[in-house]
């Protein structure tokens, strides 16, 4: 009997609780699953404007006048509109920035509703107690105040139950279909944007919370290296601002277009051009025993002169002693591919990752350059290129390309020809590795692979077998270079 | 129900002490805060700004940021950097461009000038009682110093050097006024950082700066560092303002304690925020490329090209080339970086002669040296 009876009492406190709850939800547009309906609704009692058909309100139009902006002043100059006409607006959007007297002020909305007329241009004088915009308001409003008047929030941050019963939840209708669908309320939801608002990104942190999933957008406070061209991390001066964190993929359901920016249409031109160009590939692997340790040795030397010693300007170097006694492999074709210019000068490109993207800044005359000299200019081009101060004359004029994709990791390569030159060399990551000797002794070996590729209508496979082979002649056993070197 | 309804508060509250971690310490302290920031990141102490006036309610409080950063040049809201500063020569010094949401002029930073913010309810919002508390400061450490404030709100020292310079931004229900003071600032570095050469060949209707002969409290009395005229202010505030909780120290990348300050840091780093927020100007001058008079009109909306006119001789560039370029410049950033990559990628992909490449190489020079 006690059971039924509190049954009965807990079912009237159903029932009423639904009937207070409904008279809440008049105005939602749909049914949404039950739970929803409860508690939180206070908190969400918003109208859900964006799902209404059209954006015609049925209200009345409204001045919305300039407010006081203290100090005594009358005039600001409106500077930037947020809003233009017939846009939509919640009551405490940002409607215009004006200033006045070093004072930049955001100006918000009193109101919901749709501009109907913005009253000034940017750089017009505007005068408090003149109307700013005209807001077409959703609702019959009677004696509705026609300022922005400062209030105060009817809600101080801190009382909890204060916030239950008073406060709006500020989130737009996307961020609220977000958490209808993930079954999150929005109460729960700590708002990170302007007055609390809740924004998505709220909502996600607060299922990666729930879930143990990785937080989006981490940042990281030391920057990376904007340059890697090298095998060893390079002591370039830090970049003072730090270049964003690649922002990993979060699903939201949504796709997303935007337009290719100034780095992606070069992209976009420079890999259409090279397109045209038949390609053929040529890999091999190179043995850097001795190298690395001559580099070790010179490594004093070099930083005892300033200058930071990698194995590019090896590389650099070798492939320049080669092209010495293969020069059709430093040269360019012409658009109809009818004349080809052997260049004298070899120019020698190195890709370069930045931040914003792919540049191939490159040395000059490698021809005439020492090893040194050559680690000077590759230290000079990483300092530029991290600085994003390289100019025309470093990024133009190249005649050959190495790309050091193994300093960020990978063996094999399928690189692809920059116009308007003929061939490039991606260079694979250094392994170690166990390999047979001529006295058939398994030794350590320190191996890179390298893959060519050459335009296969001015150059041929054996040509580029044969500079291959030369060039890894002289990194295997650096003493060659010496006898070589002009 | 009765049951979920006593379940909803705990989780609300549970919500409510995790978003207001630093306001509910802020609680326990009462109606006067002075904070000092631990970061010397430009960036970092805008963030820090802004999330205090957006979370923070001010209704009732008053709260002072003290603040310094490493070497950083910072425009008004509503500035033109290319007007206002030597870009090229920050950009081989390495010292970042930072855009700030309160008006007035541009400030160079570094860590001999201290920064002090002082954030109010909307109501209360008053310049010359904040400068007040600062000149009163100076005094009592220097009795007979001559600082006063002005009515543009600057403070001069001895009448003629300015030493501060003030900025504020007015939000919808609270206010922030923010000043500089300058204690032992590399002056040579602010000059020689704070002139355009640019200026007299741009038309804006952007806020320009006014230039003042500054001076530093230093250069005046060896006693007046940072440290010193920080830990001043901060008692003279205290004394204005009737209260006496000690100093905080606050660490503006603290993401759990300020939600949402890591993307506010995000938002004032971007290009768009930094440099794309220019009021549309017009660069309109002649240069002289490789021995000849180029002619340079452009107008630039949103930091981007929006039309650019070159005129060159007759002869000395084939005509067509010279309208791919300026079309490849239309709708590109007024960046020397991104132009120049633009350019080459222009060059490499239309297979040029070499005196026609090298033509082009010369007017991107000039080109870029206006932006």
């Amino acid at each position: 009997m006690r059971d039924v009876g509190n049954q009965t009492t807990l079912a009237q406190l159903v029932t009423l609780w639904i009937f207070v709850v409904s008279q809440r939800c008049h105005r939602h547009q749909w049914t949404e699953p039950a739970h929803v309906f409860d508690f939180s609704t206070p908190l969400t009692s918003v109208q859900w404007r964006g799902f209404r058909s059209s954006q015609v309100a049925s209200g009345q139009v409204l001045q919305f006048k300039l407010s006081d902006i203290g100090e005594g002043i009358m005039e600001v100059t409106v500077k930037e509109w947020y809003v233009k006409e017939g846009d939509r607006v919640s009551q405490f959007d940002s409607i215009c920035e004006v200033q006045s007297d070093k004072a930049s002020v955001t100006i918000t909305s009193r109101y919901d509703g749709v501009i109907r007329k913005l009253y000034y241009d940017i750089e017009s004088i505007a005068h408090v107690g003149s109307p700013l915009v005209d807001i077409e308001t959703d609702r019959e409003l009677e004696g509705a105040p026609e300022e922005d008047v400062v209030e105060t929030p009817a809600v101080s941050h801190e009382q909890p139950l204060q916030e239950i019963k008073g406060q709006k939840t500020q989130a737009t209708p996307a961020v609220r279909r977000l958490a209808i669908e993930n079954n999150i309320k929005l109460s729960e939801i700590v708002g990170t944007g302007k007055d609390s608002r809740i924004l998505k990104e709220d909502i996600l942190n607060f299922i990666a919370k729930q879930t143990g999933a990785i937080l989006p957008y981490e940042v990281q406070k030391t920057p990376a290296p904007a340059v890697s061209t090298t095998d060893t991390p390079s002591k370039e001066k830090k970049p003072v601002m730090a270049p964003p964190a690649i922002p990993r993929p979060i699903f939201t359901g949504k796709d997303r277009t935007e337009p290719l920016n100034g780095f992606q249409k070069v992209m976009v031109k420079t890999m259409s051009a090279a397109l045209k160009i038949p390609h053929f590939g040529y890999c091999d692997e190179v043995d850097l025993t001795e190298l690395v340790r001559l580099r070790s040795e010179l490594k004093g030397l070099a930083e005892s002169r300033g200058i930071k010693l990698s194995y590019m300007p090896f590389f650099i170097k070798g492939a320049s002693l080669g092209l010495l006694q293969f020069p059709v492999l430093n040269a360019s074709v012409d658009e109809g591919c009818q004349n080809i210019t052997h260049k004298a000068s070899h120019n020698i490109g190195l890709a370069m990752d930045t931040p914003q993207g792919l540049l191939v800044p490159n040395v000059k005359s490698v021809q005439s350059l020492s090893v040194f000299d050559i680690a000077v200019e590759l230290n000079r081009l990483q300092a530029l290129g991290s600085a994003g101060q390289l100019g025309t004359a470093d990024l133009t004029g190249g005649t050959f390309t190495l790309s050091n994709i193994g300093s960020i990791g990978g063996t094999y390569a399928k690189p692809v020809i920059l116009p308007p030159e003929v061939a490039i060399g991606a260079l694979g990551k250094i392994q170690v590795l166990p390999r047979f000797t001529s006295r058939d002794d398994v030794e350590k070996a320190y191996i890179m692979n390298v893959s060519w590729s050459a335009d296969h209508r001015v150059i041929d496979g054996a040509t580029m077998c044969r500079f291959s082979n030369l060039w890894r002649s002289y990194l295997e056993n650096p003493a060659a270079m010496v006898l070589d070197l002009k | 129900m009765i049951l979920r309804v006593s379940d909803r508060a705990c989780v609300i509250s549970r919500s409510v002490r995790l978003k207001s971690t630093l306001t509910s310490f802020f609680d326990e302290m009462g109606k006067g805060i002075i904070i000092k920031s631990a970061s010397t990141g430009i960036f970092e102490n805008l963030a820090l700004e802004d999330w205090i006036h957006d979370h923070v309610d001010l209704q009732n409080r008053n709260i002072l940021l003290l603040w310094r950063n490493s070497p950083a040049v910072v425009i008004g809201r509503h500035q033109n950097p290319w007007q206002e500063c030597n870009l090229p020569l920050m950009r081989r010094l390495g010292i970042p461009l930072a855009r700030r949401r309160s008006g007035g002029g541009t400030v160079f930073h570094d860590i001999g000038n201290i920064n002090m913010t002082f954030f109010t309810s909307k109501k209360k919002y008053n310049r010359h009682r904040n400068l007040t508390v600062v000149t009163n400061a100076l005094k009592e450490l220097r009795p007979n110093l001559d600082v006063n404030s002005t009515d543009r709100f600057d403070i001069l020292l001895n009448g003629h050097y300015k030493i501060s310079g003030t900025a504020a931004k007015l939000g919808r229900t609270a206010a922030y006024h923010h000043c500089t003071l300058l204690c032992s600032v590399d002056r040579s570095l602010l000059s020689s950082v704070l002139k355009s050469n640019n200026s007299q060949v741009i038309k804006s209707n952007a806020t320009p700066s006014v230039p003042s002969p500054v001076k530093n409290l230093l250069d005046l009395d060896p006693s007046l560092d940072t440290d010193t005229v920080m830990e001043a202010i901060a008692s003279q505030y205290k004394k204005e303002f009737g209260f006496a909780t000690p100093v905080i120290t606050v660490d503006p990348t603290h993401e759990s304690l300020m939600p949402g300050v890591h993307k506010m840091t995000q938002d004032v780093l971007t290009w768009e925020w930094v440099y794309g927020k220019t009021p549309k100007f017009s660069v309109c001058t002649s240069l002289v490329v490789d021995g000849v008079n180029i002619t340079l009109d452009m107008d630039i909306k949103n930091g981007k090209v929006d039309r650019c006119d070159i005129g060159i001789p007759d002869g000395w560039l084939p005509l067509e080339i010279v309208n791919e370029f300026t079309s490849k410049l239309n709708g590109s950033r007024c960046c020397p970086r991104e132009t120049a990559v633009l350019v080459a990628a222009f060059i490499r992909t239309n297979s040029l002669a070499a005196d026609i490449a090298e033509k082009i190489h010369r007017l991107c020079e000039g080109v870029t040296s206006v932006m």
